[in-house]
């Protein structure tokens, strides 16, 4: 045994010989807790409320990530307008695309519009007619591209008219019907998600409201003691709320750190997997698996808002508590 | 400063445990409640810390109609009035001076600002040694001690006392009993509720004696 240890287990028999057991020298500074902690929030909740914050980040992390892809394919489709112009005998289908090209190119609010020419066309339909097409020799409708100022949009309504007296044939696609559908498809799963975390939210609150019950049954002789020497409705509440706050910081905390290192092992595999069909399929669909800045913000958010759900509902609960027991059942002596 | 007229209890539906008691506890007096068991001492100390309500009868205390008084302000009435109980109910897990300095504590009061008055009442009480002690340790007299000194902390204006000798010997009874009157010679009024006919007979003071839920009042 080495002369620290000797020292420190001499010192600590001699503390014990000194204090006794069942005292609390006058070591003890802080006083301790009028409701200990063992009897309220015990390991259990912590865990509940860890695992409650962890499922509430996670839904609140595939909301964002589903907002985010959401409105990124919205901003890139309405970078971007078509005009389609269909073949017709007799059309000179290059000067119609000329024309449409000047008409559209003309608008406040496009940046620029490009034919797309035989070559890019027959490539187009490579998957379905095959290779060494000549695309002249069939009734192909062609494109021009028109790229949008996001800023400030043209007015479609009068490119579509002057398009088609121009060129009738002629149809200009703004991909309205495909926005309108993206942010549809975004709103319903923003609000899905939302309703999900409500729903793990209430559970965290009626989970509290039955621990904080459980421990004022538990705690009825130390309530009774505090109501006989003059403690006010608000006093009790207050030495039970601080408990579970604390435990629902610290399983709040757990939880948000659990969600947090699951973001980024995502964003982890989807980087290093870049490359592979199946990331390429997932990137496609939700981008690269990066919550950003507003998602770790959500999750900060979650996470005190767990916390103080948690010490408002145990102190709503011991209120309402003391005003029943109060009204059907007085402390007794 | 508490006055009963013909106040009578009852729990539920059961008989009536108290009938047309009335009676006045001025400031500064000194009595003894006692009575055989089941005769409603209990029941009348609970009515007198206001955890009860009566069933029938006035009750006013401090000047105040009890039927009158609201949640909010029990707590600050409760706070005149210092009880003793018969089983203590001191915190286990809190020491001798946690103990007795909680009615401060629930005040909101800073340790600094109590913790001599704490000690000096715990060495009046006899408790100086006892101080860094939990309950359990204790032993009955001591922890009597210790609950009459909480329910002193606070210098109320009456004391009530449900049998503070009941689990002591007698030489600690008189002692306790000493204390008490030291206690309302400085100007509170106690109500000491017991059997022990022995210790009524070291006072001269007034006793009420309840049977079968009626009161007699002897001065």
């Amino acid at each position: 045994m080495t002369d620290a240890s000797s020292i420190l287990k001499n010192l600590g028999r001699n503390l014990s010989a000194h204090i006794g057991p069942g005292m609390r020298g006058s070591i003890a500074k802080k006083p301790m807790p009028i409701v200990p902690s063992d009897n309220v929030a015990g390991r259990t909740m912590v865990l509940v409320i860890a695992i409650m914050t962890f499922l509430s980040c996670l839904t609140l992390g595939a909301v964002t990530l589903v907002r985010d892809t959401a409105a990124t394919w919205q901003t890139q489709i309405a970078r971007e307008a078509t005009i389609q112009i269909k073949p017709e005998e007799g059309l000179d289908m290059p000067d119609a695309l000329a024309r449409a090209r000047d008409i559209a190119i003309g608008y406040n609010g496009v940046t620029g519009a490009s034919i797309v020419d035989a070559a890019a066309t027959a490539r187009l339909l490579e998957p379905w007619l095959g290779t060494g097409l000549d695309i002249e020799s069939l009734p192909v409708p062609r494109l021009v591209i028109v790229t949008l100022d996001p800023a400030s949009r043209p007015d479609f309504a009068a490119m579509r008219n002057e398009i088609q007296e121009a060129v009738p044939n002629a149809t200009l696609d703004d991909h309205r019907t495909w926005v309108d559908r993206l942010v549809a498809m975004a709103r319903t799963t923003v609000t899905i998600g939302m309703a999900v975390l409500a729903l793990m939210l209430s559970a965290t609150a009626l989970t509290v409201i039955f621990a904080t019950r459980g421990a004022m049954a538990g705690n009825g002789h130390i309530i009774e003691v505090l109501h006989f020497v003059g403690a006010e409705a608000s006093f009790i509440a207050s030495q039970f709320r601080r408990h579970f706050l604390l435990a629902g910081m610290k399983g709040a905390a757990a939880g948000g750190l659990g969600a947090i290192i699951v973001f980024i092992g995502f964003y982890w595999w989807s980087s290093r997997n870049m490359a592979t069909p199946e990331a390429d399929q997932a990137t496609a669909l939700f981008g690269n698996f990066a919550i950003g800045p507003s998602g770790y913000l959500g999750v900060a958010v979650v996470v005190v808002l767990i916390a103080a759900l948690t010490a408002t509902t145990s102190h709503v609960t011991v209120l309402s508590y003391l005003k029943t027991v109060d009204a059907t059942h007085p402390d007794g002596m | 400063m508490i006055r009963f007229e013909n106040v009578g209890h009852r729990y539920g539906m059961g008989p009536e445990i108290l009938r047309d008691v009335s009676f006045q506890l001025p400031e500064r007096s000194f009595q003894f409640l006692s009575g055989p068991s089941g005769a409603g001492k209990t029941t009348l100390l609970r009515l007198l810390f206001m955890s009860l309500k009566p069933t029938r009868g006035l009750i006013t205390i401090f000047g105040k109609d009890r039927s009158k008084i609201t949640r909010t302000e029990l707590p600050l009435l409760r706070r005149n009035i210092g009880v003793v109980f018969q089983d203590f109910r001191l915190l286990d897990h809190l020491t001798t001076y946690e103990n007795v300095a909680l009615p401060l504590r629930v005040r909101g009061r800073e340790e600094a600002s109590y913790r001599a008055d704490v000690i000096e009442l715990l060495k009046w009480v006899g408790l100086g040694e006892r101080m860094h002690v939990l309950p359990p340790i204790l032993s009955g007299g001591e922890k009597q001690r210790a609950a009459i000194a909480r329910a002193l902390i606070e210098q109320p204006r009456i004391l009530l006392a449900d049998e503070p000798t009941g689990n002591v010997d007698p030489q600690l009874a008189r002692r306790l009993l000493r204390l008490l009157i030291e206690l309302n010679r400085l100007g509170t009024a106690v109500v000491i509720a017991t059997h022990d006919l022995g210790l009524m007979d070291q006072v001269d003071a007034r006793r009420m004696v309840l049977s079968a839920g009626r009161l007699e009042i002897y001065d």
